[in-house]
């Protein structure tokens, strides 16, 4: 099957290709080195990775070095600019804008991660169900798929969240409740591009020879599936779960900076811009910094994604 | 285009609509909470008062039944009181909704005219320094939260350089041109962020497109037959490409009632947007699901204009 090329069935350019399908050239090289080959050709998405070990870095070791407490009151020194004691500055209650980042980029990140996981688990379920079984069950899922992609997002985001938060608070605690809640529900609405992705892959891939000859030396559907489609259908899963995670990140932060998302003692990135935003005329760095630190997040995964979209789509000759 | 084929996209709305219904509905119901609670909790009034208010409104009624009354007296216009506002929820949505779709309006109107020229030039070229200077710029563009945008420009042309006004206001004095320029000045700042950050990634669906169409044989043809490049472009190339475009824009819609929304909320636009946020943080079930159901019903309203345009384009789509 190498070079082969699986006619897509999407109109996305960049679906539907057997990623792992090494390129008939370089034999010799596995498809990993040959993926990781193409990425490095993509200088942006290179330098992106490096920006985004940083942002990850600091977020994970940083607050074990800057050991400033995120919530400590200090009216004597409010709304201060950077400084050697407050390196960007302090918030109007005279907090140290940098711890709280460092604390904040923590969760908003792993809500970014967990609900990419969420809706990519059930993206590639839901599009291998709709991709194995076809017929009607097929219709009704892909059906559903285009209902939810017409829905709203953000409103209907909004709308279970003022319904649902202080019940869920009650069970799982303010923190725990809340970030179920805001991972679940950005999960929950963004995994139909995932599940088309793979339904589209499962059409082609599953009418190739070796799964015939799966199928004749008797692997159930699962195994078929699991074993033998999925992972040739990862590249462009890991394509759209990449943007997934800057997608969730900006939706996080959407919901933090509109009020209903994190409470205010939990400094997310737009929780801490969502308190920031009435004083920005007499101090602007503290907005300034959260906005940053969310834009070049996801500016770098929105890269990396580009670069892995290079890398792992085999009809690209690079 | 055949008349068959809109009527049949008008019929096709129907289901979304209905399923859409079904959704916020399931989501209003699975919902804890009483709408009740704080009558049940007050002690001025008799618990048998409220018992026979909650069978009133048919509170104690099964999911089935509440849906069915729900759907009706949303489909006859009757779309319940604001507790927050004292007025109907239907007159409230209508004061608010023009200003929504012209701040909508002019701001996709902004991202095509910004998307178009770039993405056609980007993707006649590609891999040219324009090229890769506009889609760097558009990774930025998109990348770019609309809240943080926002208060970039707040930060820049209202506080900095004092150009234009920090909140947009409804009741603005003066009459004829000064009100029209008055006007014009407050929209800018909140048709930008949301233009700029729809055109973003509009550019880089556009690239593509035009990308796909330049290597099709009949663009050489026209080149051959020795019209000029300029007509080629707009006349050959643009016109075939445009029509996937043209259902990413509509694809785009439910993102673009987000961004408005939160537009809204920072410039304080008195549009639906801003309605949806304060009558949350103030508790006003009735004003939420009608909103909800209202930005809905116009995604699904886009969705039906992109069908059409998408015949109009691609005459092949009509005999389907």
């Amino acid at each position: 099957m190498a070079g082969s090329t699986p006619v897509s069935l999407t109109a996305d350019p960049p679906a539907g290709a057997a990623a792992t399908a090494a390129p008939r050239k370089q034999v010799r090289f596995s498809p990993t080195r040959e993926a990781w080959r193409r990425f490095r050709r993509h200088r942006l998405a290179m330098f992106s990775s490096f920006v985004l070990g940083v942002i990850l870095l600091a977020v994970l070791v940083g607050p074990l070095i800057w050991r400033v407490p995120i919530n400590e009151i200090d009216f004597a020194s409010k709304l201060e600019g950077p400084s050697w004691a407050h390196p960007l500055g302090t918030d109007d209650l005279g907090q140290d804008v940098l711890a709280r980042l460092l604390y904040g980029g923590r969760i908003s990140l792993a809500v970014g991660l967990a609900a990419m996981l969420v809706a990519c688990s059930l993206g590639v379920m839901i599009g291998a169900i709709a991709g194995m079984s076809r017929g009607s069950i097929d219709a009704v899922l892909m059906w559903l798929a285009d209902l939810f992609l017409s829905l709203p997002a953000l409103p209907l985001l909004l709308l279970i969240i003022y319904l649902f938060r202080d019940s869920l608070k009650g069970v799982f605690g303010p923190e725990g409740g809340v970030f179920i809640m805001v991972v679940a529900v950005i999960g929950g609405l963004r995994w139909m591009q995932v599940a088309r992705l793979v339904r589209a892959q499962i059409l082609s891939i599953r009418e190739k020879e070796f799964i015939e000859a799966a199928r004749a030396l008797g692997a159930s559907p699962g195994r078929q599936v699991v074993r033998h489609i999925l992972p040739n259908a990862l590249g462009p899963v890991i394509v759209a779960g990449t943007i997934d995670v800057a997608a969730a990140i900006i939706a996080e932060s959407t919901l933090s900076f509109l009020g209903l998302g994190f409470p205010p003692d939990i400094p997310t990135w737009g929780r801490v811009l969502f308190d920031a935003k009435d004083t920005i005329d007499i101090a602007p760095h503290w907005a300034l910094f959260s906005g940053a630190a969310i834009f070049f997040t996801v500016l770098t995964i929105n890269f990396i994604g580009d670069g892995l979209r290079d890398a792992l789509d085999p009809r690209r000759v690079l | 285009m055949s008349r068959q084929y809109v009527i049949r996209r008008i019929l096709l709305m129907i289901p979304s609509i209905f399923g859409i219904s079904v959704v916020l509905f399931t989501v209003l119901a699975l919902a804890p909470g009483d709408p009740f609670a704080e009558l049940a909790a007050n002690p001025a009034i008799p618990p048998e008062v409220a018992a026979s208010l909650r069978a009133k409104f048919g509170l104690d009624d099964p999911v089935w039944t509440r849906y069915y009354h729900w759907l009706l007296a949303m489909v006859q216009g009757d779309w319940g009181f604001s507790f927050a506002s004292r007025i109907n929820v239907e007159t409230l949505i209508l004061q608010r909704l023009p200003t929504t779709l012209v701040v909508i309006g002019a701001a996709q109107l902004l991202a095509i005219l910004v998307a178009l020229p770039v993405g056609v030039l980007a993707g006649t070229r590609p891999y040219s320094i324009f090229d890769q200077i506009a889609n760097t710029l558009a990774f930025v563009g998109f990348s770019l939260p609309t809240f943080f945008t926002g208060l970039l420009m707040i930060l820049v042309f209202s506080v900095q350089l004092d150009w234009l006004p920090m909140v947009y206001r409804a009741d603005i004095g003066g009459t004829g041109w000064s009100w029209l320029w008055e006007q014009i000045k407050q929209s800018i700042m909140p048709v930008m962020v949301l233009g700029l950050f729809q055109g973003a990634s509009l550019v880089r669906y556009v690239r593509s497109a035009v990308l796909d169409v330049v290597r099709l044989d009949y663009v050489t043809t026209a080149r051959s037959k020795g019209i000029g490049e300029r007509a080629v472009t707009i006349r050959h190339i643009v016109r075939t490409a445009l029509i996937p475009v043209v259902t990413l824009v509509a694809l785009q819609m439910p993102v673009v009632f987000g961004g408005a929304l939160v537009t809204e909320q920072i410039f304080r636009v008195p549009g639906i947007g801003s309605l949806l946020i304060s009558a949350m943080l103030s508790n006003d079930t009735p004003v939420v699901m009608a909103v909800t159901f209202v930005l809905s019903c116009l995604v699904v309203f886009f969705n039906f204009i992109a069908d059409i345009l998408y015949g109009w384009l691609d005459p092949r789509i009509s005999y389907r």
